[in-house]
């Protein structure tokens, strides 16, 4: 199933879906599995799995670190995909792929769609390719019926709204704000007017991201976005107070 | 040649380098910038301007020096220096900072940051903003910190606020980073003044510009001193923005050979240098926003560079360079760590003229070269940088124990004063 038809399926029992975010490799592998082992039991509905990159310039210190620290401890492309594999048999959420693009570009783009379908992505993330560098890959994802996930901003134009609804497949990340992952978004009406000038332009689910860390930020989301997106306060909790936290802090998101 | 006539749809490339790969919420500023600089790039007078505030505030034009010692000595070509360490701040950075300062102004804009390695970008940057009266914040690695205070102290001291960087290797890359993430959050009132000929499209373009005028005068002067153009150009090369300056003088003429000179740290197999071109351990890559040589590893992640020079100490070289290289219109040369404290000894000593380290690599090669050519040649070499102001750097590279006494001294001194 694909992602789109898969979001629409689990729609159809609630009204605001989860995809949350782990960083491969960080603190470890084992720690990631318990981490998933979480979401799953909480409910969550997609996950992103960071590859990581020596260079993550869109993201924000708490992820930069465990960048960081994933690399030193020597994870590898191979060791992502095996664990990709592995969450994508194991959970009943489906797993992405997000990460740099040089990640792609090193294993060449035709390689890195083909093991990610093999690993069980349905998907992936790239900050930092622009649609107009996405052509070839997107070509090969269509074919092998993975979803490139595009990004809309509050300072894209409505020109480049257009654009980038064009290319959008499956679904939509909606960035709430300006600047790096992981420091606090004040939700407020701003950002629902962001997602329906989104909206104006595909007509793929809208996940919003940035800076989701309460209950309260999924109530102002539910009924405008499809999906709210949990990245650094879950590796935050996890880091702060471990398993029990962590079960805790999903479980009262998705309460 | 043209190399900045892009065909439709290849904007911002230099062959297959180059091109913009930025998070997307920072679209619509490199628009802005793109346009901004076109109609700078445009206008005559934009370029008036700023021609004549070098002139007036950093010295321009810098003379070419005729080395007559040093040439006797080594009994080859004739050795010429194109002087870009008399500028104001004491390198060729000051010429792009200025360029972009104006643009910041036409942008509207009234905050500026930057990364800076050795120290001298940012410094430079610092003096920019207190005499435009912008805001500015320097990002720079926590090691770089360490090994500048000197430059730390002047930014801090011209009102620039600097943030150690702790990422990564911390160093320049990872400053460069950091000036990103700053970025993507403070678009609407900053200018990003990237410091080098690197970077997304238009940076590369946009400072070569900027850059470009070392190599208008220096070929002016030359032809006027000599009669005629040297038979070969060299300069060091980090990011490679005074290379690209001083070789934009000399790119149409097909006798004049150019010779981009990288840091080659400990030499060929040690991996321990940021030689991209001169050796063969980089390869084609995706970072920092544009496609061109980094030093990495097979599955892309950025590898550990070295360099005695912290200004040539970095990953990427620029994709104007990355293109001319495949075409085979520049060549490049390493210069090791110990070359260029041997060269730099020789240089103070036989011409009283004291490079940067960074510059010092340009010397190794054009002085290693010049002693085989006839004496009827000609060789133009840039000093883009002063040494003088490098003097804690260049005392630990030539080890000399006299300062270090002197330090020692110092220190013993300042604790007392603190009891």
């Amino acid at each position: 199933m694909g992602l789109e038809a898969f979001i629409a399926e689990r729609k159809q029992d609630k009204d605001l879906l989860v995809m949350a975010h782990v960083v491969c490799g960080y603190p470890s592998f084992e720690d990631n599995l318990q981490e998933l082992e979480i979401m799953a039991e909480a409910g969550v509905d997609l996950v992103e799995l960071q590859f990581p990159f020596s260079e993550p310039s869109a993201d924000g210190p708490l992820f930069v670190r465990a960048n960081e620290q994933s690399l030193k401890a020597g994870t590898t492309v191979d060791q992502c995909f095996e664990f990709m594999k592995l969450a994508s048999e194991r959970f009943p959420f489906k797993v992405l792929m997000m990460g740099y693009y040089n990640t792609v570009f090193k294993m060449g783009e035709d390689v890195f769609v083909r093991r990610l379908k093999e690993a069980g992505g349905v998907g992936y993330i790239l900050p930092d390719l622009p649609v107009e560098e996405s052509a070839n890959l997107h070509q090969l994802s269509a074919d092998a019926g993975i979803e490139p996930i595009i990004l809309m901003t509050p300072t894209s134009s409505d020109k480049r709204l257009a654009q980038l609804g064009a290319a959008s497949r499956g679904m939509v990340y909606v960035v709430a704000r300006k600047g790096v992952t992981g420091s606090k978004t004040n939700m407020g009406d701003d950002v629902v007017a962001l997602i329906d000038r989104c909206r104006q332009h595909t007509n793929v689910p809208m996940g919003v991201g940035f800076g989701i860390t309460s209950k309260a930020d999924m109530d102002f989301l539910r009924g405008s976005a499809d999906l709210a997106i949990v990245g650094t306060a879950a590796l935050k909790t996890w880091e702060e107070s471990g398993a029990e936290g962590l079960r805790r802090f999903f479980a009262e998101l998705l309460a | 040649m043209d190399i900045f006539d892009f065909s439709d749809g290849r904007e911002g490339y230099y062959g297959e380098y180059g091109g913009v790969f930025l998070p997307e919420i920072l679209h619509a500023t490199i628009e802005e910038l793109i346009e901004c600089f076109r109609e700078c790039k445009a206008d005559p007078k934009f370029w008036q301007e700023y021609v004549s505030l070098l002139q007036n505030y950093s010295g321009r034009p810098t003379p070419v020096t005729y080395l007559e010692n040093l040439s006797r000595e080594l009994g080859g070509a004739q050795i010429y220096v194109k002087r870009d360490d008399l500028n104001h701040t004491g390198s060729h950075k000051v010429n792009n900072v200025m360029g972009q300062g104006l643009l910041t102004q036409r942008l509207g804009k009234k905050r500026v940051i930057a990364e800076t390695g050795a120290g001298q970008h940012g410094f430079a940057t610092a003096t920019m903003a207190a005499k435009f009266g912008f805001d500015c914040k320097i990002y720079m690695g926590a090691v770089d910190v360490a090994r500048q205070r000197p430059n730390v102290f002047w930014m801090e001291n011209l009102g620039a606020e600097v943030i150690a960087v702790e990422d990564g290797q911390k160093t320049l890359k990872d400053a460069v980073n950091e000036c990103m993430r700053d970025w993507v959050t403070n678009m609407a009132d900053t200018h990003y003044i990237l410091g080098t000929a690197c970077g997304p499209h238009p940076f590369p373009e946009m400072v070569s510009w900027f850059q470009s005028i070392i190599g208008l005068e220096a070929r002016e002067q030359i032809v006027a001193q000599t009669g005629r153009l040297p038979n070969r150009v060299y300069a060091c090369v980090g990011g490679g923005s005074n290379a690209m300056g001083l070789f934009q003088g000399f790119f149409d003429e097909p006798n004049v050979e150019l010779i981009g000179c990288e840091a080659g740290g400990e030499g060929v197999g040690s991996y321990m240098h940021s030689a991209r071109l001169a050796y063969d351990d980089a390869s084609v890559g995706v970072a920092q926003g544009y496609k061109t040589y980094f030093l990495q590893n097979d599955e892309g992640n950025m590898s550990e560079t070295h360099s005695v020079a912290a200004g040539l100490d970095y990953i990427g070289v620029n994709p104007i360079f990355a293109h001319l290289h495949d075409q085979g219109k520049v060549r490049f040369e390493a210069a090791t760590d110990a070359e260029v404290k041997e060269t730099l000894k020789l240089t103070m000593r036989t011409e009283g003229l004291i490079p940067a380290l960074e510059s010092t690599h340009g010397f190794v090669v054009a002085l290693k070269e010049a002693a085989t050519m006839a004496k009827d040649e000609i060789v133009l070499v840039n000093m883009s940088g002063r040494g003088d102001k490098d003097i804690f750097t260049i005392a630990d590279a030539l080890d000399d124990a006299k300062w270090k006494s002197f330090i020692g001294g110092k220190a013993d001194q300042y604790r007392a004063e603190k009891k």
